[in-house]
C-alpha cells in the first residue's frame, strides 16, 4: 500500500486502520504537547530577540539554569550507577523480602514530591539526624547544591531502575557461561559483554532519570534553602518571576530551559539509536 | 586430550541428575551423549566444562586432575544450543574474544588475533562475513560462527550441547557432515549432546546412552543398534515392538504357543523385542507368530503393517519392501530374524539369541 504520493508509508499489516491511528496521533501529540510548548515559544516572541537576549542571559537565571541541569546530570549519573546496582541484585539474587524492596523502588513515584522534600530536609538540616553526622564531618547538605542532589537522586531513582530491570531479566545466563568458557573472568564478562548489552536500557533509563529531574520542584525547593546564585533552581526562580508579575522573564527563562533540555535529550536519542544500529534488533 | 569421568554424581536439590557416571573418552575421539530430556546428558556435558561443579567424583583431562579448575582454567571449548554470540559484537570481534581477554602476557597482538579469526572464519566457510553482526546472520550461520569461538582458543577439548537442535532437518544434515569434516580436520577431542540418534549414531565415533542419570551402553553405532545391552537402549533406539512371553527351558512360549526361537536364560517371564524391518510375513507354520492385520500403510520404499498378536492382543509392526504385492488381510505368520529377549524379574540384563535358526 502506498500513499497518495506514491510513498511506501507502512508495510502490509494484518491490523488496519493506519491512516486513522496516525492521524489521532499527531492530534493528539499536538494538543497535548505542542499547543502548550507553542503558546510559550510565541509568548517569548513577543518580546523580541534583544529583548529575550538580555532577560535569558540575566546572571541570576544562568546561575540558576547551571545549578539545575548540574544537579540534575549529577543525580542521574549517580542513580545510573546505582540503579544498575539495585536492577543487579534485584535480578540476579533471591533473597528474603526481595519483593518487598522491589515495591519500594515505586515509592519515589507515588510520594507527594513536597512530602519527600520536607522528610529529606528535615532529616539533612543541620540539626537533623543525618545532617549532624555530616556537619560533624564539616559537611553541610541541606540548602546547599548538595542537598538539591540528594532530593533529586530520591525521585529519579524508579526511573534508572525499571528502565534496566527488564533488559537486564533478558540477559541470557548462557552469555554469561560462553564468556567463562572462552577463559574470561568476572570484570572482562561483565564489562565486555552485560555492559554493552545494557547500554540501550542504561541511556533510557539515564534520559528520563534527568528529563524528570531537572522539571522536580516539590522537593526540592524544601531542602534548598533556596538562596538566590547558590541553590536557587530553574523551576522556582520561574515561580519567583511569576509572583512579581514578571512573565516575560519567567517565559524566557523556560524558553532556556526548553532549549537545553530538548538538546540533552535529542543527544541521548541519538547516542542511543546509534548503539541500538550496534546492536542489531534490541 | 584424554578425558576421564570417574564415578561423577551430581544432585540439584534433591533430586539427582546424575548417579555414579564412569566414561573414558579417547584422545582425538567424537563421541555422543545420546538420551531423551531428563537423561542426564547435558548435566554431564556442563560438567566437563566446569559450568556446573560435581557433588562427588572427579573429572581428568588427560593426567591432570580437572575437578578442581575453574570453567576459565578448563580451556573448553563449548558450543550451546542457542549459539550464544554477543550480540553487540561483530563476527570477527565474537570470534576473537577468548583471545582478546586472555592476561597480557599470553595476549596475541590485535594483528594475530585478526589474522587467526579470519583463519578459523574461513574454517567454518564464512569467509566474506566477518564484519556482520549475529543477528544478520541464519542460524546455520550463527551455530558455525559459535564453533568457530570456540575453537579459536585451542581448547583442550571442545563440548557441544544440541548443537543442531534449534536448526531446520536440512541445515542439520548439512552441519553434520560439515562437523564431521571439521572434526577430522582438527582432531580435537569432541564430546556432543544430541536427543537425536540419526545424528548420534551417524556422526560418532562412539555413542554414549544415557537414561535417568545413568550410563545404560556406550559402544559404537552398530554395537548400539545391533546389541542393545538393556530394554531401554533397544527401544530407544530405533523403532521396536515388544510381546509378552514366557521362557520355558531356553524356548519362548508366546500364550501357549512355542515360537521357533531358542534363547540361553533362565526360565520365567520376559519381554520379546523386535524391530519392524526384522520380522518377515511367511506361510503359516507351527513356530511362528500369528497375528491379524489391522492397518496397512504405503510409507516410502516401504509397506508397513500394524498387527495384533497373542490373548493379549499386543501391537507389533511390520515393515516390508513395498514391491511385495500379496495382499496382506487377516491372519498371517510372522517370523523375526533378529530379536532380543530381556528377562522380566531376572533383574540382570541377560538378553537372548539373535539371529533365528532357520
Amino acid at each position: 500500500m502506498t500513499s497518495a504520493l506514491g510513498l511506501p508509508l507502512r508495510r502490509p499489516s494484518v491490523l488496519p486502520g493506519f491512516g486513522l491511528a496516525l492521524g489521532f496521533t499527531l492530534v493528539y501529540l499536538g494538543l497535548v504537547v505542542l499547543v502548550p510548548l507553542a503558546a510559550l515559544v510565541l509568548k517569548t516572541a513577543g518580546l523580541g530577540w534583544a529583548g529575550f537576549w538580555a532577560l535569558a542571559t540575566d546572571p541570576r537565571t544562568l546561575s540558576a539554569l547551571r545549578l539545575s541541569f548540574g544537579t540534575a546530570l549529577a543525580a542521574a549519573a549517580i542513580n545510573l550507577v546505582f540503579g544498575l546496582l539495585v536492577a543487579w541484585v534485584l535480578v540476579r539474587y533471591d533473597f528474603p523480602g526481595r519483593r518487598l524492596v522491589d515495591a519500594m523502588i515505586d515509592l519515589p513515584f507515588a510520594l507527594p514530591t513536597a512530602v519527600a522534600g520536607i522528610a529529606l530536609a528535615s532529616l539533612y538540616a543541620p540539626n537533623g539526624p543525618i545532617g549532624a553526622l555530616a556537619a560533624m564531618a564539616g559537611l553541610r547538605i541541606a540548602f546547599t547544591p548538595l542537598g538539591i542532589v540528594v532530593a533529586l537522586t530520591f525521585v529519579s531513582l524508579p526511573f534508572v531502575v525499571r528502565t534496566i530491570q527488564p533488559v537486564l531479566e533478558e540477559i541470557d545466563r548462557e552469555l554469561e557461561e560462553a564468556a567463562a568458557t572462552l577463559g574470561a573472568g568476572r570484570l572482562a564478562t561483565l564489562r565486555r559483554v552485560i555492559l554493552p548489552t545494557l547500554v540501550p536500557a542504561m541511556l533510557t533509563g539515564f534520559a528520563l532519570a534527568l528529563a524528570r529531574a531537572v522539571g522536580e520542584y516539590g522537593s526540592v525547593i524544601f531542602i534548598a534553602g533556596n538562596i538566590p546564585y547558590v541553590s536557587e533552581i530553574a523551576p522556582l526562580l520561574i515561580v519567583i518571576r511569576l509572583e512579581e508579575f514578571h512573565y516575560q522573564a519567567a517565559t524566557a527563562l523556560a524558553c532556556d530551559m526548553l532549549a537545553v533540555s530538548f538538546a540533552l535529550l535529542l543527544a541521548i536519542n541519538l547516542v542511543q539509536a546509534w548503539s541500538r544500529g550496534r546492536f542489531g534488533h534490541v | 586430550m584424554q578425558i576421564r569421568i570417574q564415578n561423577l554424581r551430581k544432585d540439584f536439590a534433591a533430586t539427582a541428575a546424575l548417579r555414579d557416571v564412569s566414561l573414558e573418552v579417547r584422545s582425538g575421539e567424537l563421541i555422543a551423549l545420546l538420551g531423551p530430556s531428563g537423561s542426564g546428558k547435558t548435566t554431564l556435558l556442563r560438567l566437563i566444562a566446569g559450568l556446573e561443579r560435581p557433588t562427588h567424583g572427579r573429572i581428568f583431562f588427560g593426567e591432570e586432575d580437572a575437578s578442581s579448575l575453574s570453567v576459565q582454567e578448563r580451556n573448553v571449548g563449548f558450543v550451546f544450543q542457542h549459539y550464544a554470540l554477543f550480540r553487540h559484537m561483530s563476527v570477527l570481534d565474537n570470534i576473537g574474544f577468548g583471545l582478546r581477554v586472555r592476561p597480557r602476557a599470553r595476549r596475541p597482538s590485535r594483528n594475530a588475533i585478526r589474522a587467526r579469526a579470519l583463519e578459523l572464519l574461513d574454517l567454518v566457510q564464512l569467509s566474506g562475513l566477518e564484519e556482520r553482526f549475529p543477528s544478520q546472520l541464519s542460524g546455520g550461520q550463527r551455530q558455525r560462527v559459535a564453533l568457530a569461538r570456540a575453537l579459536a582458543i585451542e581448547p583442550r577439548v571442545l563440548l557441544l550441547d544440541e548443537p543442531f537442535g534449534a536448526l531446520d532437518a536440512k541445515v542439520r544434515k548439512d552441519l553434520r557432515r560439515w562437523l564431521r569434516d571439521i572434526h577430522d580436520r582438527t582432531g580435537h577431542t569432541t564430546v556432543f549432546v544430541t536427543h537425536d540418534q540419526d545424528e548420534a549414531l551417524e556422526l560418532a565415533d562412539r555413542v554414549v546412552v544415557m537414561s535417568n542419570g545413568r550410563i545404560d551402553q556406550v559402544g559404537t553405532a552398530d554395537e548400539i543398534y545391533e546389541q542393545p545391552a538393556s530394554p531401554a537402549v533397544f527401544s530407544f533406539i530405533g523403532e521396536s515392538s515388544v510381546l509378552p512371553v514366557q521362557v520355558k527351558r531356553g524356548w519362548i512360549y508366546l500364550d501357549d504357543r512355542a515360537l521357533d526361537l531358542r534363547v540361553d536364560c533362565p526360565d520365567g517371564p520376559a519381554e520379546l523385542y523386535l524391530r519392524p524391518h526384522d520380522i518377515d510375513v511367511v506361510e503359516s507354520h507351527a513356530g511362528a507368530i500369528p497375528g491379524i492385520v489391522s492397518a496397512v500403510r504405503r510409507q516410502g520404499g516401504i509397506r508397513r503393517l500394524e498387527l495384533e498378536t497373542g490373548a493379549r492382543r499386543t501391537r507389533v509392526e511390520v515393515a516390508i519392501p513395498a514391491d511385495q504385492t500379496r495382499s496382506f488381510a487377516g491372519r498371517v505368520s510372522l517370523r523375526p530374524r533378529r530379536w532380543r529377549v530381556y528377562p522380566l524379574n531376572g533383574g540382570g540384563l541377560q538378553s537372548g539369541g539373535d539371529q533365528a535358526g532357520a
